[in-house]
């Protein structure tokens, strides 16, 4: 990855997940710390008036965050955010985009706003979030 | 249901310590591949005092060493069941690596609600300092409650 391909408009990453299955979702829990049985117990999901188990929005965004290390060192990340815009599911591959929409100077400091979004192979929407990316130093060549 | 009156309450500090094989356990759960989240010696090589904790990591170490990690939304009366992630924004100031040792002070920033009631946002936001006090990250989050 070099900076000349980071103007407006261009996808600077793209990374597919694997599928979604129960396991990594139980994983997850154990990872992240974050135990709410909706995630990993289908019984609590459906007492909760859910059809299945949903994953984790944490694991979602961990998979999201994959594209931005991907395209740059993780020290040039000044900002990452998203909204949550529909629970990953069982069975759902994400595919994880990341693109420039601007770059502005700030404080002589290069600074790239990149798009980042996650959707499953049929095109329904995740993740939509955005990241500031400190192009001046720490870039992955 | 939560009620503006949660506005301002403080909760914390939550303690954490960034654990090199939690690290790496939690980069194969999420495929991460690059070599510096999963080998010390490549992160040192590449200028990190160890492993660095990825982008979203923080998040997750608050729960990982706090045995009631949501004792704070209990306390203002989030029914936890019902609660959705809205959004989350983290700001980076500082690298976090293995070996660190953080801790979290949550204040509840807004609450409000959406859809005639059916619907309580809450904002909170959680700062991350080092042992030395110094700020390494906040983290912005958005609970949605769905209300009976």
């Amino acid at each position: 990855m070099t900076p000349e391909i980071w103007t407006p408009g261009a996808e600077v990453a793209r990374v597919r997940s694997k599928p979604l299955d129960r396991t990594a979702l139980a994983l997850y829990a154990g990872a992240s710390g974050d135990h709410n049985p909706i995630h990993i117990d289908l019984d609590a999901a459906r007492e909760a008036g859910l059809g299945d188990v949903i994953g984790h929005g944490m694991f979602a965004m961990a998979l999201l965050s994959r594209a931005l290390t991907e395209a740059v060192d993780q020290r040039a990340i000044r900002s990452f955010g998203t909204r949550f815009l529909h629970p990953i599911q069982v069975g759902d591959v994400l595919e994880c985009v990341a693109t420039v929409v601007s770059l502005e100077d700030v404080d002589g400091d290069p600074v790239a706003t990149v798009s980042l979004t996650a959707s499953t192979l049929t095109g329904e929407p995740r993740l939509a979030g955005q990241a500031l990316v400190s192009l001046g130093n720490g870039m992955k060549i | 249901m939560v009620g503006r009156d949660a506005i301002g309450r403080v909760f914390g500090p939550y303690h954490g310590t960034v654990d090199r094989n939690r690290l790496r356990y939690f980069a194969q759960v999420t495929g991460e591949t690059r070599p510096e989240y999963l080998d010390a010696e490549v992160a040192r090589a590449a200028g990190w005092r160890d492993i660095p904790a990825p982008p979203t990591y923080t998040f997750c170490l608050q729960m990982l060493d706090t045995i009631e990690p949501l004792d704070w939304a209990v306390a203002i009366g989030v029914d936890m069941p019902r609660a959705l992630h809205g959004d989350q924004l983290f700001t980076y100031h500082q690298p976090i690596c293995a070996g660190d040792r953080l801790s979290f002070i949550l204040t509840i920033v807004d609450v409000f609600e959406k859809k005639g009631g059916a619907l309580t946002f809450i904002v909170t936001r959680t700062s991350a300092r080092d042992h030395s006090d110094q700020l390494v990250a906040e983290l912005d989050q958005t609970l949605v409650v769905r209300n009976r």
